[in-house]
């Protein structure tokens, strides 16, 4: 079948605006990488481009020559996302059951207590001062993890999840004898591997990606997790530990500013070359809870 | 009270169950609303919560007669009308040629490519712009030199990072919006396009007769829930970009970059509480008025 002259039209534009979106979407993410290998020099004389002139190593060999400092972050993230996530994703289900059962008196009630927390909240400020004065979570792992253990949403999202269960599998493991937290244990929480599968990858993805709360209550540089450490390095107010300066002839540069974007890839790296495998599961529930939470 | 005692026993395990998320919003998000307080005090860190001075109104007074809450609310208000609209008619133009054009590999992989900088941190989208922008040696500034054109210090004038930053909010989302719109485009059923063609509707046609009109509803559901967040601000989106950075704020400084300096900067405890406070107050107002709106259209996508 021929295809009509204003099809191909279409086609064409839309091939054209969507290359050009996918490459503005790409460019930065070559820029940082194409400049992790360029050396210092060119840096400094030309500044920082594409294509670079001479390809060097260098900046991640400083980055690895004391790779102590990234390893602990890799470690503290590693940890509070772990944990974080473990824990988060079983008080979420939890509550999202039992919110979801008819027979609970006070569901809607408590739904309320929730979700009102999205609507209204002290600020900052006063959150900050609790946890910092009255918790004394200052410079604690605690202080990473949990003020961001549950959220509202991600409660709603697994509550009508679960809401999607058949009843009938409840009603007739009662019967049998089954206790809540065994019908929970048991039934649900297998039944509803979809939907734990994609809250607990944009909860893990929140806790990877956060350097807010390290800002704020974390002081010791030893317990930064990763993206706070490239926050420092980027804002060169931690200058990442390298032993390679003794290592160079008198006409090279250090790397300072390649080493921030070499900083940058090490720390990414590792979430892109997840994406490809988990990114199925967060399209997916996009699309279940997309529009009513 | 009988009937919550007899509910309690009854349900206990499903009581135990709930019981640490309870706790956990009334200690992070019910706990600090008691520190409200102290957006009318004047607070003093040896005072704390009770034992500093009150003074009622008047850090509100300031914030309004300094004119500082008024710049601070258009700049928040503007920005995310910016995010909102723009945002929401590129993932729709997106969604729309995703939906049409063939090839399985290439919108496979556009749509892989557009929902990656969703997953990055924005301390990485910092680092982006440190690399594009930098007066020193940025990429904009190499490619201006190589082309004879002279250098443009970026840090030194105000008006270029309005874009800047609608840019890269529109970039982060753009991937995540458009999988929403592609949902609802493929939930439309094929009879209607297949009877359009019949009638010999060209694609554009296709698109202006049933494309877009279905995606209205959408359209501006989503569009209506964002206006109730519209006092939020994306803190990570200009703090990451701007930073501290005072020669920049006057167009660039939103309520909730303003917040943290009180708190982190300035220790203007009492003010930034009370800006918060105004923040979350108006927000609240937006949002039941939204929903409100919703409710009397679209009864079953009203939000409660």
């Amino acid at each position: 079948m021929k295809t009509e002259r204003s099809t191909q039209v279409f086609n064409v534009a839309g091939y054209l605006i969507l290359t050009l979106i996918s490459l503005l979407c790409l460019l930065p993410f070559l820029l940082i990488i194409s400049g992790s290998f360029t050396a210092e020099t060119e840096i400094l004389a030309d500044g920082f481009k594409l294509i670079p002139n001479d390809f060097t190593l260098l900046a991640y060999k400083a980055v690895f020559s004391e790779p102590g400092q990234i390893l602990k972050a890799y470690q503290v993230t590693i940890l509070i996302t772990l944990c974080g996530t473990l824990v988060g994703l079983f008080l979420t289900s939890m509550t999202g059951y039992v919110l979801s059962r008819k027979d609970f008196l006070y569901r809607n009630q408590l739904s309320f207590f929730i979700y009102f927390t999205t609507l209204f909240s002290g600020g900052l400020i006063p959150w900050y001062i609790l946890i910092v004065r009255y918790l004394d979570l200052k410079d604690s792992y605690l202080s990473l993890v949990l003020p961001a253990l549950v959220g509202a949403w991600n409660i709603i999202l697994m509550k009508n999840f679960i809401k999607s269960i058949p009843e009938s599998i409840v009603e007739s493991a009662k019967i049998d004898g089954a206790g809540d937290f065994t019908i929970y244990r048991k039934l649900i929480l297998p039944l509803s591997t979809p939907g734990l599968a994609t809250i607990g990858l944009f909860m893990a993805l929140a806790y990877w990606n956060d350097w807010f709360s390290a800002n704020l209550f974390i002081t010791s540089g030893d317990k930064y997790p990763l993206q706070f450490l490239l926050y420092k390095i980027l804002a060169s107010a931690a200058v990442l530990k390298t032993n390679i300066a003794g290592n160079l002839s008198a006409d090279m540069k250090p790397p300072a500013e390649t080493l921030k974007m070499a900083a940058a890839v090490v720390v990414t790296g590792p979430i892109i070359f997840l994406y490809p495998f988990v990114q199925r599961f967060f399209v997916k529930g996009l699309t279940i809870g997309a529009i009513k939470g | 009270m009988r009937r919550l005692v007899a509910e309690l026993v009854h349900n206990r395990v499903m009581f135990l169950m709930i019981a640490p998320t309870l706790i956990f919003f009334s200690v992070f998000a019910y706990l600090p609303m008691v520190g409200i307080y102290y957006a009318f005090t004047n607070f003093s860190f040896e005072g704390g919560l009770f034992g500093s001075e009150f003074i009622g109104w008047q850090n509100f007074r300031f914030l309004v007669e300094s004119g500082s809450l008024w710049s601070l609310t258009k700049n928040t208000v503007l920005y995310n009308l910016a995010f909102i609209l723009l945002g929401n008619l590129l993932q729709l133009v997106c969604a729309i040629f995703l939906a049409e054009i063939p090839g399985k590999l290439f919108k496979k992989t556009t749509q892989s490519v557009m929902f990656l900088p969703y997953f990055i941190s924005f301390v990485l989208v910092g680092a982006f712009v440190f690399n594009l922008f930098n007066s020193e040696n940025g990429v904009i500034n190499t490619l201006l030199q190589q082309l004879g054109l002279p250098g443009y210090d970026f840090y030194m004038h105000t008006s270029p990072w309005k874009y800047i930053i609608v840019f890269f909010s529109i970039w982060k989302g753009l991937g995540y919006g458009t999988i929403i719109y592609l949902a609802a485009i493929m939930s439309i059923g094929d009879e209607y396009y297949e009877a359009a063609k019949i009638d010999g509707a060209n694609i554009f046609q296709r698109i202006r007769s049933i494309t877009i009109p279905m995606l209205v509803p959408t359209f501006v559901l989503l569009i209506l829930l964002s206006l109730g967040g519209i006092l939020k601000g994306q803190f990570d989106l200009f703090y990451q970009i701007i930073g501290n950075n005072g020669m920049l704020f006057e167009s660039t400084d939103i309520i909730d970059t303003y917040v943290y300096r009180s708190l982190a900067v300035n220790f203007d405890i009492g003010m930034g509480t009370a800006a918060g406070l105004y923040q979350s107050f108006f927000g609240l107002a937006l949002v039941l008025t939204v929903n409100y709106i919703i409710r009397k259209t679209r009864e079953d996508y009203a939000l409660f």
